[in-house]
């Protein structure tokens, strides 16, 4: 199947890893096929709506089985995944070119066709064993990846703290796999959902932590998100589009498996976990974006944010089908779902047009960036719609699915009694102060790499991408476009999507689709159609236009002449940076930021101290996960570890002696 | 008559609210002393703004040259979707709280681009101030409609607008308090006083005037004429929302005519709180706006719990 055609492409690419493009070539045509081939697959699943599962294989364990089980989510999730793989791909074509002759590109291909087809077995596999392979293949491939540009150490470093976090994660999976077969005595998703009632409630609960835990490392929550930040931008950028685009949303797949299909109905406070976490992760991401001036760290940041945004569809949804209110559910549902997917297309836009500055200017700074617009400008065309549609401006994608989102947490302050509607309000009121903080933090993205004038010498050598490159941004620049003005089309297939998950089997969502993409919340609590807003928003804007152009202004004309500079003629160093940009949010949360200012001069003369020969000013902000909660339980594991190291005693016979020990108290507990 | 109305909807705010800027001018004027302009001073200097030559920098960008008119038609595409004079909803699909919400934020979006495009000291400088606050008065804002669209138990601002005074004083305070709150907002979002001063370019403090430093002639005109429309879509928000007084659905010219004339006295109205405020306090130090942003939040957060308590 479509799977085989990325193992063909991975060894093919091993195989000519000697020859650049033939390696380069024929990875890139096999993630292309596979990931069409996917589209196609997944979008007629979606549009027929049956159900395919079959075996892949059978071996001598039973508990093991290659069985694949694609329902309605699953294709959905593969579609994103497919529709994503495609352009990255499709942009890796022309991206890979700049690493000819310094790393090797059959292994790029390789590993690159191996995470595409791991991450279609991830969301496809019904096993949890064959989950977990599936599972370790996407984060391994993963990591190498990240430490695939290998020669700069920060990379490595990154690469390292993935793998840690990574397989933190997966240990905390494994034991909630293992419990549930403790209980249920199956590896099997659906066997596990018929009898997950025979585990007791308190392991329910440490099953959910578990969960949580694990898939929320990989979705990349507060507190577990610090490897996120460091590893995204560590990877070619089509790579880093793939992580943030679609590998983090396995563990949102996960999470809407799990906890809305596989175990539920679920206690309430689950709901209410995640959708804490949610407006942790949506805030806080927020704002240490806002604080970084590394162009793929402020986008990985953003990932975070969205990822809470995603969770406060989720976490609602989880909430309102405890409390049976199905129709809710399903419309928070929906909303986290369309989240997903528009994340999905807006991110991955924006680190492919990242990508294309970064392979121009040889730097992730963004203080040397600067009047890129005039070099690049379909790059920075194809950037800001990333941005509009990132920020939640309309028409775009991001807009609708924020709207869903803002009417599902509205629903829950008008429907719900009084501590659960506080919690909602202070959902509601975390996702309006995001909005605005991200839109400040695009101001100063897009602002900051295109706009003024450029901050280095370097930006003058620049030249806009190649084809292929410029046609995968192209392609998600307009569906970004695309699913913001068929809103509503989406909005019904996600609705599908979601009834075809046994819980809302039956149930009616609160959203319903009217004529000319109109989305409706309940009866009449709230309405709006995409095309009928572009449609006048756009006919206004042309007819301003005509009016000022042609009508009052016939016979005036524009002269060129310096920007006004008091005097001085103006140098780059004038201009505001996007540090000095944020500076001042920044100073507004210093509580939650915790920023700090070194400043070191140094002097001609030592003694006196009159003249200053340079002056160096130290940013930062500090790292509270690193200083509160990772330090700590790294000096609790240290110090167990240095009193469990008596029982080493480095003598042979006490280590006979212990195993006879052991023996002893596992034969008790047989007998 | 119908479509009279419906170009009516649509004009209205632009054609009234260079008049809002004059008589806010003229009252400043005459409590300091002076004689002042006349009230119609503003549509004079539109007029001939537009007739003028423009100078662009050589930094700008296509992002400069197009930002005004995105601005502009922003105002007059949100002016259209809120409550002028009637109930009666010409735009039921496009006039939702929230659409108006992120639609004026992608007005904010192309003014902010467009003072840093240029490149200056002051343009950037603009642009950060003015996205700091109305990122942090965004919460506000939202929370401030949503106390109303959760009493209304609908976000179309029409629907909403057709509810009678207070409920007929069963929600006395907590509307109240949503439109305190929505006037801290106001006053950020319009560039007023304590939060910008409109009359000043004083480098260390100005807002709005840094943003659009650069623009002259036409796009200056639509740049100013886009923020004085801004100016009477909030007063519009504050009175129709909050106090929807005298609006029906009714369309006969009698009431028409009642309610357009109503329209321009609550406008007047606002426009002499505005002028006192600007007349009787000082400008607040920027890093003391945020606690009055938060003070907006927090208070339509009261507003919305005690919806339900009462």
């Amino acid at each position: 199947m479509i799977v085989e055609l990325f193992v063909l492409g991975a060894f093919g690419s091993l195989v000519f890893h000697k020859r650049d493009v033939w390696a380069n070539t024929w990875g890139s045509i096999f993630a292309l096929l596979g990931t069409l081939g996917g589209i196609i697959f997944s979008f007629f699943t979606l549009i027929q709506g049956q159900m395919l599962s079959f075996l892949l294989g059978q071996t001598s364990f039973t508990f093991l089985q290659f069985s694949l089980h694609i329902d309605m989510l699953s294709a959905f999730f593969l579609l994103a995944i497919s529709l994503i793989g495609f352009f990255c791909s499709l942009y890796g074509f022309g991206y890979v070119k700049h690493y000819y002759g310094k790393y090797d590109i059959g292994v790029l291909g390789f590993l690159y066709n191996i995470l595409l087809g791991s991450l279609f077995l991830v969301v496809t596999s019904s096993n949890a064993l064959f989950f977990l392979i599936a599972w370790e293949m996407m984060s391994i491939s993963s990591y190498f990846l990240v430490v695939y540009d290998r020669h700069d150490e920060k990379n490595v470093k990154a690469g390292s703290l993935y793998l840690i976090m990574t397989y933190v994660g997966t240990a905390f999976i494994i034991a909630f796999f293992l419990l549930a077969y403790k209980y249920t005595g199956s590896f099997q998703f659906d066997a596990i959902k018929s009898q997950h009632t025979l585990i007791p409630e308190i392991f329910q609960s440490v099953m959910f932590l578990c969960a949580l835990v694990g898939f929320g490392t990989k979705a990349g929550i507060i507190p577990f998100h610090i490897w996120l930040p460091a590893a995204h931008p560590a990877a070619p950028s089509h790579v880093s589009a793939m992580m943030s685009g679609v590998m983090i949303k396995t563990g949102i797949y996960m999470m809407v498996r799990l906890f809305l299909d596989v175990l539920a109905p679920v206690p309430l406070w689950w709901g209410e976990v995640v959708l804490i976490i949610g407006m942790v992760s949506s805030l806080l991401g927020v704002l240490y974006a806002l604080t970084e001036h590394d162009i793929k760290r402020l986008l990985a940041y953003h990932s975070i944010e969205n990822i809470g945004i995603i969770l406060l569809g989720i976490g609602s949804s989880i909430i309102f089908s405890a409390l049976d209110m199905k129709s809710l559910a399903l419309l928070a549902l929906v909303a986290g779902l369309f989240h997903t997917i528009n994340h999905a297309i807006f991110k991955s836009l924006l680190f492919l047009g990242a990508g294309s500055v970064i392979d121009q200017m040889h730097t992730k700074n963004m203080e040397e960036y600067g009047g890129l617009i005039r070099y690049m400008p379909q790059t920075a065309f194809f950037f800001l719609i990333g941005s509009m549609a990132i920020s939640a401006l309309p028409p775009f994608n991001g807009f609708f699915s924020e709207w869903l989102t803002f009417q599902s947490l509205f629903q829950g302050i008008q429907n719900l009694s009084f501590s659960l509607e506080w919690l909602f309000l202070l959902a509601a009121g975390s996702l309006a102060f995001t909005g605005g903080l991200a839109l400040t933090c695009f101001v100063k993205a897009f602002a900051g790499i295109f706009l003024a004038r450029p901050r280095s010498e370097e930006v003058t050598h620049t030249k806009e991408s190649v084809l292929s490159m410029r046609g995968a941004m192209g392609g998600l620049a307009f569906l970004a476009i695309f699913f913001g003005i068929f809103s509503g089309l989406i909005t019904e297939i996600i609705t599908f999507v979601g009834q075809n998950l046994s819980l809302f089997s039956v149930t009616d969502a609160s959203v319903s689709v009217g004529h000319s993409q109109t989305l409706r919340i309940q009866e009449s609590f709230a309405h709006v159609s995409a095309p009928i807003m572009f449609f006048f928003f756009g006919s206004i804007f042309v007819s301003v236009l005509f009016i000022i152009r042609f009508i009052i202004n016939r016979r005036q004309t524009i002269s060129f002449g310096e920007t006004w500079d008091c005097g001085t003629p103006l140098k780059p160093r004038m201009e505001i940076t996007t540090t000095g940009f944020a500076r001042s949010i920044i100073l507004v949360f210093k509580n939650v930021l915790k920023p700090s200012i070194q400043q070191t001069v140094k002097y001609h003369d030592a003694e006196s101290r009159y003249i200053p020969k340079s002056r160096t000013v130290t940013m930062s902000v500090g790292n509270i996960y690193l200083t509160y909660f990772y330090r700590p339980l790294q000096k609790v594991i240290d110090e167990a570890s240095l009193r469990s190291k008596i029982i080493q005693g480095g003598n042979i016979n006490i280590y006979i002696s212990y195993i006879l020990i052991a023996l002893f108290v596992s034969l008790f507990f047989v007998l | 008559m119908t479509a009279f109305l419906f170009f009516l909807q649509i004009l209205l705010v632009p054609v009234v609210s260079p008049l809002c800027i004059g008589v806010i001018k003229k009252i400043k004027a005459r409590l300091q002393n002076r004689q002042g302009a006349s009230v119609i001073q503003p549509y004079r200097d539109l007029f001939k703004l537009f007739h003028k030559d423009e100078r662009v920098s050589k930094d700008a960008s296509w992002i400069f040259l197009i930002a005004p008119f995105v601005v502009f038609s922003v105002t007059v595409f949100v002016g259209m979707n809120i409550p002028l004079f009637s109930t009666e909803n010409f735009f039921p699909m496009t006039s939702d709280a929230l659409v108006i919400v992120y639609t004026l934020a992608l007005g904010t979006f192309f003014l902010a681009l467009s003072g840093m495009d240029i490149g200056g000291a002051f343009g950037g400088f603009g642009s950060s101030r003015e996205m700091t606050l109305s990122a942090l008065a965004e919460g506000g804002f939202i929370f401030s409609l949503l106390t109303m669209a959760l009493l209304a138990g609908t976000t179309n601002l029409f629907d909403i607008a057709s509810h009678p005074l207070f409920y007929n004083g069963e929600y006395f305070i907590p509307i109240v308090l949503a439109f305190v709150g929505f006037f801290i907002v106001l006053l950020a979002e319009t560039a007023r006083f304590p939060f910008d001063n409109p009359a000043t370019h004083l480098e260390l403090t100005m807002i709005h005037e840094a943003m659009i430093l650069e623009y002259s002639g036409k796009r200056l005109a639509l740049m100013e004429w886009a923020s004085a429309n801004k100016l009477v879509i909030f007063f519009v928000l504050g009175f129709n929302i909050f106090f929807p007084l005298g609006l029906v659905g009714d369309m006969s010219v009698g009431t028409l005519s009642m309610n357009l004339g109503l329209l321009l006295v609550k406008l007047l109205i606002f426009c002499i709180v505005i002028a006192l405020i600007e007349s009787s306090m000082a400008k607040f130090r920027f890093f003391r706006l945020p606690d009055l942003l938060v003070a907006s939040f927090i208070l339509n957060a009261v507003a919305i719990g005690l919806i339900h308590s009462l």
